[in-house]
């Protein structure tokens, strides 16, 4: 374990945070701020009072009473809080964690806009986390497989295909054996096929990395839906699986908010978050995470070193292929119960963006996912809250917040250094 | 073009390596143009074959017949593959027994029915060309266009706008503005990511992708609301286009046949033009081919970046606005059947030249209209075409496998890519 301390933190230091970047950032805080002050606040009348429902619809264990604020109050709190962090920004600087802050932030701009939103209203924020975290699920997935793609070196962008795939693949297997667990292992395996492709064309044939996942991409999509018109929109009885239910932890179902949101839900759920856990361990604090990053970055150093660079790559691949497959499998088996085309609805390029935005770090991007499915559930709280923005901009979120940050105006991503490059043994 | 070898080589210009027929390094001679067609002739070939196994595998009469015995299961799939590439074949060209015989009874109806398969075909591969260039022009820029599906929405749903809002124009002056219109927006949704890959270095793949859902969404709330049709009854359309602003049809019903092939050809060759026959173009395919020797000769990569990512954007709204004013004269959000990354598909499969494109998206429009026909014909679903063309991409851009499958020897050893990823 001693070796990967050292290497930990370099990512950091070659970065330096520049100073226009952490002026831009502390400038983006404050109209946060003057946003909640100046547009909000005069709207809101002093006497009306936000209510939040903190349980999701429909759950009894570990339920709470609603939370209910004075909306002037609580946006008032919200900007001061939030204009303190655009001063301390603009002056010392968050440095690398300014991106955490950043969505810190956001998410009290959002608050502060659900507060305003539904002044004098109930709102379900408990749902709403609950929603996000189901929607995120895909996404935080998604990201992970391009985590264990790239990390390797090799870039993933056919993680929609994927996904696709997984879905139908489950659906299948799942209706045909009516078990949702033999299912999974066929979206699991559906995923790792797809990935072995990518990994061979790659690495064997050196076929350039965004062509063959854009080639993963249309053939999913072609495959899934030629599976699919042919055999499951004739033969009901094909795309009729069973699904994961919702099984509460014991003990932990019953803490009161926390309970219900995090601690009684389906399987997925729980997958995520562990595979969360062990990603971001296994990659920055075991051998093996450090041998798949040095392959990653500099394959020569680490061939020179006896580390066998295609196999760590295949790996790191085909890894990044299951757990693709895994989130294709929550679309049918653990969201929806059948197979619809085009059903991952571009799930995994957002996870791609989530990837980049958490800057191909496991904990990163589940902060990120999370953001991104906020956003979602979010967009749909507002339609039928009747708010003035529209929810496809909400929708769109995700897609800006990604180029903003690529393009270096809230601090830079580092991406592994030789992604997308064959490696040539000598 | 520069000869130096160089190592750390840009994505565009690896795809641009592997794609450009360029001189033969040793003996200093141009490839053959036989020897060029070799590979995406092959190509298409193995796609097609895989498609039919395809077509073998899912088809239950198959396994049926080989139940009863050996030969009658090879004659079933034998006759299964004929009866569905069969149908693909006529209805991609048209019936000549059907057109024979419209031709002896002379009804002007009967005949126009018999021909419009073919003109059909060329009326779906259109938007394959302007979409087909679009990527072409950006690999030969060294830029990977994979937003050609959102620029063209932009597009389409400009030159919708103007295509509807402005009224009592002559046609001669309302289509040119509409189709500038489609232009106009396509090229402003490839000129950001351009500007941003020139300015920060953000890479272009990820930000067209990115921009591609922008546009979905953009497109999806234009129509729900602002563009929506007032009598649609809530569902998302924009109103029907002016009269003035439709590319003309030259033959009546059913012949959809209309101006727009025509323009996409002059536009074919007017993207050759440029690019190969004007000093402009060739700025721009030297900062493709090598960005680091075109900056020493003193060329403006930033500005040919911005353009080429525009002229690209152009291309692609110039698609949408073909469907929208040709075809639908109307816009829905089942405007494209994925002509963006069937784009790819076409340049790659043109060696990225206008006129490889050209006869690329001929042979992908006619395989999917003969599909949408076979569809109906033998109930193998269309997307057989997208399993068909991700095969066709792959061996073109592997030609190490088709070498491998066929035994062709290899023509040069210096085969390899390089490919940046997008964090630096």
């Amino acid at each position: 374990m001693a070796p990967a301390a050292s290497t930990k933190t370099t990512s950091k230091v070659i970065q330096p945070v520049s100073t226009r970047r952490k002026i831009i950032m502390g400038i983006v805080f404050l109209a946060f701020a003057a946003i909640t002050l100046l547009v909000f606040l005069p709207k809101t009348p002093a006497d009306l009072k936000t209510s939040f429902a903190l349980t999701p619809g429909g759950l009894t264990r570990g339920a709470v009473e609603n939370w209910v604020v004075n909306s002037r109050q609580t946006l008032m709190i919200i900007s001061i809080l939030t204009i303190l962090l655009g001063i301390y920004q603009l002056i010392r600087g968050f440095g690398h964690r300014a991106n955490a802050i950043l969505g810190l932030v956001a998410l009290m701009f959002l608050f502060a806009f659900l507060t305003f939103a539904a002044k004098g209203k109930s709102v379900n924020i408990g749902g709403l986390i609950s929603s996000s975290l189901s929607l995120a699920v895909p996404i935080i997935l998604g990201a992970y497989s391009g985590i264990l793609c790239e990390r390797s070196g090799i870039v993933n962008i056919g993680i929609e295909g994927m996904m696709l795939m997984g879905a139908l693949v489950g659906a299948l297997v799942g209706s045909v054996t009516k078990s949702p667990w033999i299912g999974l292992l066929g979206s699991i395996l559906s995923g790792m096929l797809l990935a072995l492709v990518l990994a061979w064309l790659s690495i064997k044939y050196k076929i350039n990395q965004i062509i063959t996942g854009t080639v993963i991409n249309i053939f999913g999509t072609g495959m899934t839906s030629f599976i699919s018109a042919k055999f499951m929109q004739t033969n009901e009885a094909l795309n009729n699986t069973p699904m994961f239910t919702r099984v509460p932890i014991p003990l932990l179902a019953d803490i009161p908010f926390i309970g219900p949101i995090l601690f009684n839900n389906n399987l997925f759920i729980y997958g995520t978050i562990l595979v969360a856990i062990i990603l971001q361990v296994a990659l920055f604090s075991t051998r093996w995470g450090l041998r798949l990053r040095a392959v990653g970055e500099h394959p020569k150093a680490a061939d020179t070193l006896g580390i066998n660079v295609f196999k760590t790559r295949y790996m790191g691949t085909l890894l990044g292929g299951m757990v693709a497959g895994f989130a294709g499998g929550y679309f049918t088996l653990g969201s929806v119960g059948r197979f619809d085309e085009m059903m991952t609805a571009g799930k995994g390029f957002i996870g791609l963006a989530a990837m980049i935005f958490g800057n191909w770090n496991p904990i990163g991007a589940f902060g990120a996912g999370m953001l991104f499915g906020f956003a979602d559930a979010f967009g749909s709280k507002l339609s039928i809250l009747g708010s003035v923005v529209p929810p496809q901009f909400m929708a769109m979120l995700p897609y800006i917040i990604t180029m903003v940050v690529l393009a270096g105006l809230i601090g830079k991503g580092h991406a592994p250094a030789a992604e997308g490059t064959p490696y040539e043994k000598e | 073009m520069s000869e130096e070898p160089s190592k750390k080589q840009d994505l565009g210009k690896a795809v641009l390596e592997e794609i450009a027929p360029k001189n033969n390094k040793k003996t200093g001679k141009r490839r053959p143009f036989g020897r060029a067609l070799v590979i995406p002739l092959l190509a298409v070939f193995s796609g097609l074959v895989l498609g039919a196994i395809l077509i073998i595998v899912t088809d239950m009469e198959v396994y049926a017949a080989f139940g009863q015995s050996f030969g009658a299961g090879i004659k079933a799939a034998f006759n299964s593959v004929v009866v569905a590439y069969g149908a693909l074949l006529r209805s991609a060209f048209g019936d000549p027994a059907r057109i024979i015989a419209a031709l002896e009874g002379g009804d002007a109806l009967e005949i126009r029915r018999a021909f419009n398969p073919f003109l059909e075909s060329l009326v779906v591969s259109t938007p394959y060309i302007f979409a087909g260039l679009a990527v072409a022009v950006g690999f030969r820029s060294g830029l990977f266009n994979i937003g050609v599906e959102g620029q063209l929405f932009i597009g389409a749903a400009a030159a919708t706008f103007v295509g509807y809002t402005l009224k009592g124009l002559p046609a001669i002056i309302h289509l040119p503005l509409a189709l500038l219109a489609g232009a106009a927006g396509g090229a402003l949704w490839g000129f950001i990511p351009g500007l941003l890959k020139a300015k920060t270095g953000a890479h272009e793949v990820i930000n067209t992708i990115m921009l591609n859902w922008i546009a979905f969404r953009l497109t999806d709330w234009l129509l729900a609301g602002p563009m929506r049709r007032p009598t649609s009854g809530g569902m998302p359309i924009t109103p029907e286009v002016e009269p003035s602003a439709m590319l003309p049809q030259f033959f009546g019903a059913p012949i959809r046949f209309h101006l727009g092939f025509i323009i996409a050809l002059l536009v074919a060759w007017l993207i050759w033009f440029l690019l190969f026959k004007t000093t402009w173009g060739f700025n721009l395919r030297t900062v493709g081919a090598n960005p680091h020797a075109a900056k020493y000769g003193g060329m403006n990569i930033v500005k040919s970046t911005v353009i080429a990512m525009s002229l690209s954007g152009a291309l692609a709204g110039l698609a949408g606005a073909n469907q929208v004013l040709g075809i639908t004269h109307s816009m829905a959000m089942g405007l494209s059947s994925g002509y963006g990354y069937d784009s790819i598909a076409l340049a790659l499969l043109g060696n990225s030249s206008p006129l490889g494109v050209v006869l690329a998206s001929l042979l992908f429009g006619f395989l999917r209209n003969g599909a949408t026909q076979m569809m109906v014909a033998t109930k193998i679903p269309i997307d057989i075409i997208s399993i068909i063309q991700a095969f066709i991409i792959v061996f073109i851009a592997a030609p190490a496998l088709i070498r491998a499958i066929f035994r062709i020897k290899a023509e040069k050893a210096d085969e390899t890519v390089f490919v940046r990823g997008w964090g630096g």
